[in-house]
């Protein structure tokens, strides 16, 4: 078995997503302790010219697959590409990011390749020449340290788990090598992606927000997260909910946060009117620094919170607002 | 249409997780046992495709005790259980999905379904393993399935928005919440569920992929502190922010 690791870029709309540059900023770490080389693969329409940028995050050796058929995500074909690079380059380790993409992808080529899965790692190291995961299960309440069993190990980096990648000025000095020979039909291709909506006012994903403003049932209703709206905008976040927030209908499912929601870990998450049920924690407990703004000073949110103003949000939020707002506004 | 749901048996999510003696493992005796939450939307948009003359099946891998949570479907309305049976359920996404694709390819579906994640191992990863052991087309995190003819449309969550697609039949598809709203059981349904066939076969696992070295609790946060009561505490925070956690 090869000490090469593999590290899979994410394409959308012709663009690397800047989880790319964490895996392969992750790649190169690992090749650094294998003695091998980092590796990306770059699969998308109209992306040859930029592929070289994926050099200054560290790859050694950049493989392109430019093929109109991949402007959108192509899981069969996807999965064919990564299976040919594998078999070509022979790496220890095949690195996706924990993305939708990529937790959708990985378990296809792990299980082409009989190969074991750790998915969603917050760590990976190098003991004793093999690798060693970290990740979270239930949602957080526990964390496993996994060692796979057969190899190539298939991986999902939890997106920003890894520390945030550096780019260097010099390019790895990578070569471009253009996957050419993979004769894919068309007719492998039998999940077609054909467009893409945006959701409206959303900026950023949760999963990849440095800044969290969430609400919980204390917002007594959905025409009052406007002002949480404010204030992630004053502080360029994104607006989360708790499950009673959004089974309630007041916000749509893909805010939440929690255990049968998302697993976020902003630099910043900012807890109003969330009483803090075991269920949300585990999905924001890992977040570096916890604000809480509750009425109720028993609310178990506090035991978590690095700070905590008791209060009632509908006045302190507001106020917190428009100070960030002044301090903005003097900064220009 | 000829639908299979695949269920599987996890802790209620109200569950404080305990860690067993061997270090690697959930102690699992004072554990309350649910429907996974997700697979409650697979079994409910099941339903809505089964049509006058198709059928409903659940297939699950877990212990004996799964066939509480087989009869909860049936008890939903799905029509007959089978249980892949083994000790205790591999926490290795390949062995799950090596398992429940060999009973797959005995059925014969047009539409398979999975939650999109099991609240217990948080993988995300059976559905499109199956799928890609089956080679059929599977679309992951769906919000949105529509079936006409021998052709699915789907809508699928991702970062930001929703992706559009097409696939053609058989094919898979794991839910994601905001699919449906879950058909809860009904006393008659519970009734009817006593009645219909529930097979239980053993089966052999095959050879596990992964290692689990150490299971830990995550370490505990650091004692926070209260800044203030009221909008007066707000210069406060926002000079803690600024300084000592310097995240503004």
């Amino acid at each position: 078995m090869g000490q090469n690791i593999l590290a899979i870029a994410e394409i959308r709309d012709g663009e690397f997503r800047s989880v790319s540059y964490e895996i392969i900023y992750q790649a190169r770490k690992l090749a650094e302790s294998t003695g091998g080389e980092a590796i990306a693969v770059a699969v998308g329409s109209g992306i040859t010219e930029k592929a070289a940028e994926l050099g200054h995050w560290g790859a050694h050796r950049i493989l392109v697959l430019d093929d109109p058929r991949f402007e959108q995500y192509a899981p069969e074909g996807l999965t064919e590409t990564v299976l040919a690079a594998a078999k070509t380059y022979d790496p220890s380790t095949i690195l996706f990011p924990a993305s939708r993409r990529g937790k959708d992808l990985s378990p296809r080529v792990a299980a082409r390749l009989q190969s074991g899965l750790l998915v969603d790692c917050t760590d990976l190291e190098i003991s004793e020449g093999h690798l060693v995961a970290t990740r979270p299960a239930y949602a957080g309440k526990v964390l496993l340290k996994i060692r796979p069993k057969t190899l190539p190990a298939v991986v999902s980096l939890r997106p920003k788990a890894a520390g945030k990648p550096v780019r260097s000025e010099e390019s790895a000095g990578s070569e471009v090598v253009a996957l050419s020979d993979l004769n894919l039909e068309d007719a492998q291709l039998k999940t077609q992606i054909t467009g893409f909506e945006a959701a409206a006012g959303k900026k950023l994903d949760l999963t990849e927000a440095d800044t969290i403003v969430a609400g919980g049932r204390g917002l007594k209703g959905p025409e009052n997260f406007n002002i949480l709206e404010d204030l992630a905008e004053a502080l360029g976040g994104t607006v989360g909910a708790s499950r009673a927030a959004v089974d309630l209908g007041w916000r749509p499912h893909e805010d939440q946060v929690g255990q049968t929601g998302k697993t976020v870990n902003p630099g910043l998450y900012i807890a109003c009117g969330i009483s803090g049920q075991i269920q949300h924690i585990a999905g924001m407990r890992t977040s570096r620094n916890i604000v809480a703004i509750n009425k109720d000073a028993e609310a178990p949110i506090f035991g978590l919170a690095t700070y905590g103003i008791v209060g009632d949000l509908f006045d302190v939020v507001p106020r917190l607002t428009e100070e960030l707002r002044k301090i903005k506004d003097a900064e220009h | 249409m000829k639908c299979v749901v695949c269920l599987k048996r996890v802790p209620d999510t109200g569950t404080r997780i305990k860690i067993d003696s061997s270090g690697t493992a959930i102690d699992d005796t004072d554990v309350e046992w649910i429907v996974n939450p997700y697979d409650e939307f697979a079994i409910t948009e099941a339903l809505t495709h089964r049509g006058s003359d198709g059928e409903v099946i659940i297939l699950a891998l877990g212990p004996e005790e799964t066939t509480k949570e087989i009869r909860t479907a049936l008890a939903m309305g799905a029509d007959q259980g089978i249980l892949l049976q083994v000790q205790r359920p591999p926490t290795d996404p390949l062995q799950t999905a090596q398992v429940l694709a060999s009973a797959l390819k005995e059925l014969e579906f047009d539409l398979l379904f999975f939650g999109c994640r099991g609240v217990d191992d948080d993988n995300c990863a059976v559905g499109p393993m199956v799928a890609s052991i089956l080679d059929i087309p599977l679309l992951s995190d769906v919000i949105q399935f529509d079936v006409e003819g021998s052709k699915a449309t789907v809508q699928r969550e991702t970062e930001g928005g929703h992706e559009i697609g097409n696939m053609p039949l058989p094919c898979g598809i794991t839910t994601q919440k905001g699919l449906n709203e879950p058909k809860l059981p009904s006393l008659p349904g519970i009734m009817k569920a006593k009645k219909k066939p529930l097979e239980i076969r053993p089966v052999e696992l095959p050879d596990s992929s992964l290692e689990i070295v150490e299971m830990s609790f995550p370490p505990d946060r650091p004692p926070g502190k209260i800044v203030g009561e009221g909008a007066d505490a707000v210069p406060e925070l926002i000079r803690v922010l600024q300084e000592e956690a310097k995240v503004l």
